[in-house]
Parts: C-alpha cells; sequence; structure tokens
C-alpha cells in the first residue's frame, strides 16, 4: 500500500526526505549517545572542565581505572544504591497506570465521539480546563488530606493520581482518534443485536488499535517520566527511578555522586527500547485492521 | 447514543477527574480568596549550640484562637489577584503615572514578578508550538516512507528527547551547552566568539529554552502524527495519484485535511504545556533569565515558606490564562460539533 | 541513668536484645529526615530500637522539607520525629507542629549536653546533633604562587582573586554559589550580617533598602568579576565541580562539603593536597564573620500519642549517644556529640564556630525575605537595575508575601 507511493518518489525528493531524517535523527539522539558513552567514564572526563574531548578519550578514567570504560557508576546506581528497587516500583506504577487510564479512557472518549448531545461538548472543555490546572498546585492540595486519611506514600494512590490527572489528555487524545472512525460501523453492529458496550468491545477496539497504543505510549511516559508527583506523594521505600535519580544530585549542604544518575538514566531508558518495538508492530497491525475497514 | 449508557461509559473517567481534579480545584479557588490570620508574636530568647539570642516566635496560643475562629482564615475577595505578586493593578497604575513614555512604562511593568513571567511564558509558547508542530509532520511524513525495517529504530530514536528524563537530560544539556561543553564550544567556534556564552546573557538563555523546549515536544507532535498518517486512505491517495497529483499536492489536499483534527488536538496539549513551561527553567538554573507562572508557584510552594494563597492565585491565573490562550481552538471544536450533529 | 543509658548502647550495638537497649517497651516511632549520609547514621541508630511492639521506621528524602507540614498537620501525624535545621524547624514552630521536650528529658534523661538542648522561651523544642556554616576554602599553592597570603576579610579575597587572576594561574580565581534563588539569597544574607546589618525592624518590617544593603550589594558584585560568568546558574554542585577541576583558587563553600574536597576523589591531580579549609572571613571593617551557623537537629511531633512521644524521643536519643561515633562516622558530619574527635575536614566550621558567627535567624518570617531576595537579586547582577531599585524590589515582594501570611498587617 505505502509502498506503492514510495515508488513513485523522484530521487532528489527521496534524498532530501533521508537527509532531513538523518539530522534529525543525530539531533534527537546525540545527547543520549553521549550520555551513554560517557556513563563509561569518570565524572571528571564527563563533566570535564578542561576539555570536552576527554569525554571521547577518557584520559581520567584511565588515570583512575586503567582502563578507557568503567562500569562504576552502574555499580554504584544498582548494586550500593539499589536502583533496582525503584526500577521495579517505576514498573508497577507504569503498568497499572496505562491499564487504568486506557480502561476507563476509552470508554469514557468513546461515550463523548457518540453522543451527539450538548453536554458531551462541554464535557470534553471542562475536561480540558481540568488538565490545565498546574500539577504542582495539585500535588501540595493533595498531601494533607492523604495524610489525614493514611493514604500518603503507597503505590496505588500513586496511580490513582496518576491516571485521574492524565485523564483528561487521555480523553482528548482518544475522542481526536474516535471521531474518525465512522457512526455506521457501530450503528449497524447494534443493528445486529450488539449492546452498546458489545459494539464497542468487538467492532470499535479492533479498529482503534492504533490509536489506543499511541495515548498507551502517552500515558506510559507519563507515569514513567513523572517527578512532580512520585516524588512528594511516595514514602521512600516506594519510590520510582525518576525521585530516586533526583536523590543521586545532592543536596545544597552535600554532595551527591553525578555519575550515579547518569548510569541509572541510560539504564532507565532500556525498556523504552523494548517498549517502541513493540508499538511500532502494533501501530502496522492496526494499519491492516484499518484497511479491512475502508 | 442514549443518555443512561453515555453516564455508565463516562462515569469511571468522570469520578476519577472529580476527586482528584475538580475537588482539588475548588479547594485552590477558595483558599486563593483568603489569606492567613494576623499573627501574635513573642520576644523570647533561643540558645543553641552557638549561644543564645533574642528572636520572635508566633504565639501559637493566642494564633490558635484566631484559626478556630476562622478556619480559613481572612477573607480579601480578589486581594490576592490584584496585590503585586501578581496583577498588581496598584503597581502598574503607578507606573502609568509615573512613566513618561510607553518604553518605560513597559519596563516598569515587566519588574513585577507575574508579567515579567507572562511575556517570558508567551514568547515561549508562541514560538515553541509552532515550531514543534512543524517539525514533528515533517519526521512523520519522513518516517512514513523509510523502510518497514529500520522504522521502529528511527522511532525509538526520534523519542529519545522526550523519555529522557527532563530533570536529568537538562542537567546533562545544561552542562553540554556550557561554555567549555562539547555545544557551547562549538558554538563558540562556529560564531568565532571565545567569550560566548548561552548561559550568562537573557536573550541567549531564552534561545535555549526554545530550542529545548522544540527538541523536547517535536517526538510528541511526529508520534501522534505518525499514528494519524497511518489511517490516511488509500484509496484517496491512489485516486489523487492517477489523477496526476504531485506528492506536494497529496500533502497538501489529501494528508494535511485528514490530520487537522489532530493538528488541533496537538496544538491544543502543546499550547497548554507550553504555558505551564516550568522543568527546563529549574534544569537549567534559568530563573535569573526566565520565570514562568509555573515556577512562580513552585518558588511559592516551596517548603519553608509555604505562601498557599499565593500559589494558589498564580494556578487559578494560569487556569484562565490556558482558557483565554485556547479560546480559539475552542470555538473551532464547537463550529466542528455543530456541522457534525 | 546515664551509666544504664551507656552499657544499654553497648549491648545494642553488640546485636543482642536490642530494644531492652533503648528502654522502649511499646510505641511507633517513624522519622522524617534529609538523605545524607550523616541523617543516615542517625535513621540506623534509631532502627535499631526496633523490637517486640516496636517499630521504627525511616523516610528520609530530599522532599522532607516539602512533606513535613502536612505530615504532621494531620491527626495523628504520620511522622513522629523530624529532623530539621535552623531554617526548617520555624514552619514546623509557626503551626505549632512540635512538642517541648523538657517532660521527656526530665524522665528518661539522655546521653547527651546541654548546649545540645535548643531551647526557645526557656522550652526544649529540639536537640542538635551536628554543625554547619559556609566559609571560606582556598588554594595554598595557588596563592604562593601568586604571592599572598590567606585572606582575613573580603576585600583581602578580591585582592587574592586579583593576584592570582594577573598571574595567569586560573582564569575565574573566586567561586561562590550564587545560582538564582536560595543560593544568591544565602550570599547575600551572609555578606550583609558581614557588614552589621539587621533583617527587620518594627516587628516584621524588612530593612534591608538601606546603605548596608548597598553595600552589601556592591561587595558581591565585585567578586563576581572574578567568578566565571554564568555565576547566576551556578550553585555548590557547579561551584565544586570545578574547584576539583582545579579551576578555582578560593571559594565559599560548606563545611559538610569539605571531607569530598580533601579526600581527593574524583579530583585534579594536586588539588586535594593543597586545599586548605580556612574561616569565614569578615567585610567591610565589621568585625562579624560574613556567613552564617547552622545545625540538624531531632524534634518530636505534637499530633501523636504519649506512648509513642516517648519511644520516638528514647529511639532518637539512642540514635545520637556518642556511642555511635567511629572512624567512617566520624567523617560524616561535624558532630556536637561527646566522643566525636573532630577530622581534617571539621577545621572550617569549628573555626568559623570560633570566630563567633551568629546562627541563621530562626525567625518565623525570614524565609519569606529569603524566598524575595533570591527571586529579586538576579536583576541586579545581571545589570538590569540599580542596586536601590533591587533593594526596593525585594522589600515590596516581601511585604507582600508577609502580608498574606499575616506577620505584616495593613
Amino acid at each position: 500500500m505505502s509502498s506503492t507511493v514510495v515508488e513513485h518518489k523522484s530521487f532528489p525528493v527521496r534524498f532530501f526526505s533521508y537527509l532531513f531524517i538523518l539530522i534529525w535523527l543525530f539531533i534527537a539522539a546525540f545527547p543520549f549517545v553521549w550520555t551513554f558513552w560517557g556513563s563509561f567514564k569518570v565524572e571528571l572526563d564527563f563533566f570535564s572542565k578542561e576539555n570536552w574531548a576527554n569525554a571521547i578519550t577518557g584520559v581520567r578514567t584511565i588515570g583512575d581505572t586503567g582502563s578507557a570504560f568503567t562500569g562504576d557508576g552502574y555499580y554504584g546506581a544498582w548494586v550500593k544504591e539499589e536502583f533496582w528497587k525503584s526500577a521495579l516500583n517505576t514498573a508497577i506504577v507504569c503498568f497499572f497506570v496505562v491499564c487504568t487510564s486506557l480502561t476507563i479512557g476509552t470508554l469514557g472518549a468513546y461515550a463523548l465521539s457518540r453522543s451527539g448531545f450538548r453536554y458531551a461538548f462541554w464535557l470534553l472543555i471542562l475536561a480540558l480546563v481540568f488538565r490545565a490546572m498546574p500539577p504542582i498546585t495539585l500535588v501540595a492540595g493533595y498531601m494533607l488530606p492523604f495524610f489525614e486519611w493514611g493514604l500518603w506514600g503507597h503505590l496505588w494512590t500513586t496511580i490513582i493520581v496518576l491516571v485521574a490527572i492524565n485523564q483528561p489528555f487521555t480523553l482528548w487524545m482518544l475522542h481526536s482518534f474516535f471521531k474518525k472512525i465512522p457512526k455506521d460501523l457501530d450503528e449497524s453492529a447494534m443493528v445486529d443485536g450488539c449492546t452498546s458496550f458489545q459494539a464497542f468491545r468487538y467492532v470499535i477496539l479492533p479498529v482503534m488499535w492504533p490509536g489506543v497504543i499511541t495515548t498507551g505510549l502517552f500515558s506510559f511516559l507519563l507515569a514513567y517520566n513523572d517527578f512532580a508527583v512520585t516524588a512528594m506523594l511516595l514514602s521512600k521505600e516506594n519510590q520510582t527511578m525518576v525521585p530516586k535519580i533526583a536523590g543521586f544530585l545532592g543536596t545544597t549542604q552535600t554532595e551527591g555522586n553525578v555519575m550515579f544518575a547518569v548510569a541509572a538514566v541510560v539504564s532507565a531508558t532500556a525498556p523504552l527500547f523494548i517498549l517502541v518495538m513493540f508499538f511500532q508492530r502494533q501501530i502496522v497491525s492496526g494499519l491492516t485492521a484499518g484497511a479491512v475497514k475502508g | 447514543m442514549k443518555h443512561r449508557t453515555f453516564f455508565w461509559f463516562f462515569l469511571p473517567t468522570a469520578l476519577a477527574m472529580l476527586l482528584f481534579i475538580f475537588l482539588p480545584i475548588i479547594s485552590v479557588v477558595t483558599q486563593s480568596l483568603f489569606i492567613d490570620h494576623e499573627q501574635v508574636f513573642v520576644e523570647v530568647e533561643n540558645c543553641n549550640f552557638f549561644g543564645c539570642n533574642t528572636v520572635s516566635v508566633v504565639d501559637t496560643e493566642a494564633t490558635e484562637q484566631l484559626r478556630a475562629e476562622q478556619p480559613l482564615g481572612r477573607f480579601v475577595g480578589l486581594g490576592n489577584y490584584i496585590n503585586r505578586s501578581h496583577l498588581a493593578f496598584s503597581e502598574v497604575g503607578e507606573a502609568w503615572d509615573k512613566s513618561d513614555s510607553v518604553g518605560g512604562f513597559f519596563n516598569n511593568i515587566f519588574n513585577l514578578p507575574l508579567y515579567r513571567a507572562l511575556i517570558f511564558t508567551l514568547v515561549f509558547t508562541f514560538t515553541v508550538t509552532p515550531l514543534l508542530i512543524i517539525l514533528g509532520f515533517c519526521i512523520a511524513i519522513g518516517v512514513n516512507s523509510l523502510n518497514q525495517k529500520i522504522k521502529g529504530f528511527v522511532i525509538f530514536f526520534s523519542l529519545l528527547p522526550m523519555i529522557v528524563t527532563p530533570l536529568v537530560g537538562s542537567l546533562i544539556l545544561f552542562w553540554m551547552i556550557d561554555s567549555r561543553g562539547i555545544i557551547g564550544s562549538s558554538l563558540q567556534v562556529l560564531f568565532d566568539d571565545p567569550d560566548l556564552s548561552l548561559k550568562a546573557s537573557a536573550t541567549l538563555t531564552w534561545v535555549t529554552l526554545i530550542v529545548y523546549g522544540v527538541w523536547h515536544a517535536a517526538p510528541f507532535a511526529f508520534v501522534v502524527f505518525y499514528a494519524g498518517l497511518q489511517t490516511v486512505p488509500q484509496d484517496t491517495l491512489e485516486s489523487a495519484m492517477i489523477d496526476g497529483a504531485s506528492r506536494w499536492e497529496r500533502i497538501r489536499y489529501v494528508v494535511i485535511p485528514h490530520l487537522a483534527p489532530l493538528v488541533t488536538f496537538v496544538a491544543l496539549i502543546q499550547l497548554m504545556d507550553n504555558f505551564r513551561v516550568f522543568e527546563p527553567i529549574v534544569g537549567f538554573n534559568a530563573s535569573a533569565h526566565a520565570t514562568s507562572l509555573s515556577s512562580m508557584i513552585y518558588s511559592d510552594l516551596d517548603g519553608e515558606s509555604r505562601l498557599l494563597s499565593s500559589a494558589a492565585t498564580s494556578s487559578v491565573l494560569t487556569i484562565i490564562g490556558v482558557v483565554i490562550l485556547l479560546f480559539p481552538v475552542l470555538i473551532r471544536t464547537w463550529r466542528d460539533w455543530d456541522r457534525k450533529y | 541513668m546515664f551509666k544504664k543509658l551507656l552499657t544499654a548502647a553497648a549491648i545494642s550495638l553488640a546485636g543482642t536484645t536490642v530494644h531492652a537497649a533503648c528502654g522502649i517497651e511499646k510505641g511507633n516511632v517513624n522519622i522524617l529526615g534529609n538523605e545524607f549520609p550523616a541523617i543516615q547514621t542517625i535513621g540506623a541508630g534509631a532502627e535499631a530500637c526496633a523490637g517486640d511492639g516496636v517499630t521504627v521506621k525511616t523516610n528520609l528524602t530530599k522532599e522532607h522539607k516539602n512533606i513535613q507540614v502536612p505530615s504532621l498537620t494531620s491527626d495523628p501525624a504520620e511522622y513522629t520525629v523530624a529532623i530539621v535545621a535552623n531554617s526548617s524547624i520555624v514552619p514546623l514552630m509557626n503551626d505549632d507542629l512540635i512538642q517541648p521536650l523538657d517532660d521527656l528529658i526530665a524522665k528518661h534523661g539522655g546521653n547527651f549536653n546541654d548546649n545540645q538542648k535548643i531551647t526557645i522561651g526557656g522550652k526544649v523544642m529540639a536537640i542538635g546533633f551536628m554543625a554547619n556554616a559556609q566559609h571560606i576554602v582556598y588554594r595554598k599553592d595557588l596563592l604562593e604562587q601568586a604571592g599572598v597570603e590567606a585572606p582575613n576579610t573580603y576585600e583581602e579575597v578580591i585582592e587574592v582573586a586579583k593576584a592570582v587572576k594577573d598571574k595567569g594561574l586560573v582564569k575565574y580565581p573566586f567561586g561562590a554559589a550564587y545560582a538564582a534563588g536560595w543560593g544568591l539569597a544565602q550570599e547575600f544574607n551572609n555578606m550583609f550580617i558581614g557588614h552589621g546589618g539587621e533583617f527587620f525592624k518594627d516587628g516584621a518590617m524588612p530593612n534591608v533598602n538601606n546603605e548596608t544593603g548597598v553595600a552589601t550589594l556592591e561587595m558581591m558584585k565585585s567578586l563576581t568579576d572574578y567568578m566565571n560568568p554564568d555565576f547566576l546558574t551556578l550553585n555548590n554542585n557547579e561551584i565544586n565541580a570545578e574547584w576539583k577541576a582545579g579551576n578555582v583558587a578560593i571559594m565559599q563553600m560548606w563545611g559538610s562539603r569539605a571531607g569530598p574536597l580533601l579526600a581527593g576523589e574524583d579530583t585534579a591531580p594536586g588539588v586535594a593536597e593543597n586545599t586548605v579549609l580556612s574561616h569565614p572571613v569578615t567585610v567591610g571593617g565589621g568585625s562579624m564573620p560574613a556567613t552564617t551557623l547552622w545545625w540538624d537537629g531531632f524534634t518530636i511531633a505534637k499530633n501523636i500519642s504519649d506512648e509513642d512521644a516517648e519511644a520516638s524521643y528514647l529511639a532518637m536519643v539512642n540514635a545520637i549517644d556518642p556511642s555511635i561515633m567511629n572512624e567512617e562516622v566520624a567523617t560524616q558530619a561535624v558532630w556536637m556529640i561527646d566522643g566525636y574527635e573532630p577530622t581534617p575536614a571539621s577545621a572550617g566550621v569549628f573555626a568559623t564556630i570560633e570566630a563567633g558567627a551568629t546562627p541563621y535567624p530562626m525567625i518565623p518570617f525570614a524565609s519569606l525575605l529569603h524566598t524575595a531576595l533570591g527571586a529579586e537579586l538576579p536583576d541586579f547582577f545581571s545589570g538590569k537595575e540599580s542596586a536601590e531599585q533591587t533593594l526596593a524590589d525585594v522589600e515590596a515582594a516581601y511585604i507582600t508575601a508577609a502580608k498574606e501570611k499575616g506577620f505584616i498587617t495593613e
């Protein structure tokens, strides 16, 4: 399908398109590649004040450890500082945030996109206004009631909060995908005797995979990257990766260990790779599903 | 869809938002109308390891009584909104009376915290949002035409700016743009200026933050558009091709209209996120040259000062600002809605 | 009593009959505090008291300051113990969230000195266990090469910096955390105290927009001539890194950061062995050192049961017992605990105490002025405003905040 379109491209178009993607890849990935490389160096090399090229050659790393690469940052973060615990917590939080968000979000967004009444529009607008609220204010407001009711510090409290804060986004995103699916599709299913829920489950959802997966990806990224909520609402034992990494950086009065943070950041990116590969395949399968409907 | 069915479909998400967003908004709006009680002080002696001195402390018993009488504090109406930390009506009026030129007036205005934050926030929002949409769109078109096998890798690397945790991402970038870091010193060579420092001047700090903003958010636009491209009706594209439409014409008349609702969506979300810009300011230690509404809230909520009413007021102003900002998009959505039903 | 506790502590270290060791029968202890190593040691000391019917939990995190007020406001309080410093105890005092310890001390005693008791209005509100201060650190070799003596005043610091710079030894010889926000305001506080300034007058009215304030800013501005031009973005972490790379000849630094500087890990060759922890300096002919003293101590929450309060007190007393001292612990901080043998890293802080420096003001509204300074001062340093205008802005911002908190009435 799309390949037929590709074949018709002229050489200059293809050349500039590839060149553009190459430049973009360089801009997007360079800081990360730099960090990945630097995570195997000592602090004086990666953050070298003499010459940034030290981060490439590793002059001090060789001086300190005898080899141009050192796994000290990784050892420190994962073994000494037990980063794996935070990784586990992040995995739990992400999994439940994505599942819950998508479940209640697809139901709500489907309803919004299939209701012709004015209140559906106003609900969408209201959701948008809700999203305008700065998360730091929300979190500051949760603290006292959460302590009062003994909800503070638990993973599930954070999961629910992240789901709720992200609902407006999920609703809007899924709504804009749902809108593009012709109404007659589910209407004909209901004529055939399906209930609304069955029409939603067996007819709409399969067609919707690209939208759902993409929304899921963003829910995941939100939960994965969040600092404001997780730093303030989780106790130390339930800490997720990002606040843990922030903790490596030290305080005003005391020194942290920046290289632990750098190593932790690099390791925290690995699961994303797997996720994106999965995402890519789902998008493609969604594409076929979309073609069937046409 | 029937009201009843709608209700059950929408209930879970409504409950979540009601409890965790709507109720807090109500309490924030209430808080913004009140200020703390008068504090009663007593002078007492304070002794520690280093010796003794006289300090004033809050007389908790007397304050307790005031607190019991009025649990919410003192009602000030819109007092918090018009004080110097926010809309600063009297200071703006004074500046108007005193300044002899329009330039001088604006100089005085931008010395007030809220207006200073607002000017940066608006410049940031209105440069970053269009740029990232254009960039994201181009990447999506480019990636979509790539060979299936390398797509996954390209998507992964394209997503990196978004995934590398802003907090640490900006720490590393903060170092890279230092005058001795790899980007900073490359720029020095490029512009042939050995004293060039991105951190020392206000203008360059703004440019840095804007470039970071586009870099960080372009993957978002890219992914949304890429997903949208997968559902572009192939038959329309093919018939356009048979009719002899050029590549550009196909993009202009088939792809872009198809993606229009997604562009609206990305614009909505990004206008809002950029208006609440916060993490790069903290990550780049940039508050000397750039502040935003959200960074004002952040410093108000500091554990030692705890200016809760001020933070609440700034939050309500943020919401109002977002609503004003999104008004054109909302009207468009409203028209779409009317046309559809 | 003391003897009993001492033997008890010894037993606890031996790892037997732990809970009886702390003398706690029953209760829950939950400790909130910062996360650096010295506090971790204290937390571990308290956790050693856990046992039959006694639970001890800790939450030692960077976010402790943001968590402490709401968590102690709830009834019952989430945490029974808050480990605080002389600035972070203030919000707890303002909201009446911690209890006087006099009764607990009378009942259970404790193996600490009288001067560890932090008393306010005659009541013991906290028990201190460590001290900290900012002071001057310099590079012996660079000063020698430049042919200058170690400075005793900021005027001499400028001379030293000038000499080092003129010799071309390093490009930006002076370092201090002038990053906009808390750090810059703290340096202003130091310099203002050095100039003999009083922050407040007539109760809570600000008193910085005057000659002293202007002199303070002028002095800071002359120092910035010898600093990295990015100084408004450089905090303690970056200044410390510059030092370790050998790019700074003289700096103002926290005593608590001195240990790693002397240890020489991740440091350019020749830097650590030439690093001298000096003392704070005076300014403008004044006698008061331009710095502040800090302490860390523990407080006990008010909204908790008497049983938990007793358990918490005993656990904390056990945690700060002189018996915790060993070689490693001694390097973690400048302890106020008996049996602490000062290490080389503590020299600067002790010199600061000896110089008669003043503690950071423990005043209900001090943090509001601190925040206002941190937000408004950058305008002066980036050359946008005159000193007078900046200080007027500081006062206006402070007054707005203080009115909101009820410290100033119309």
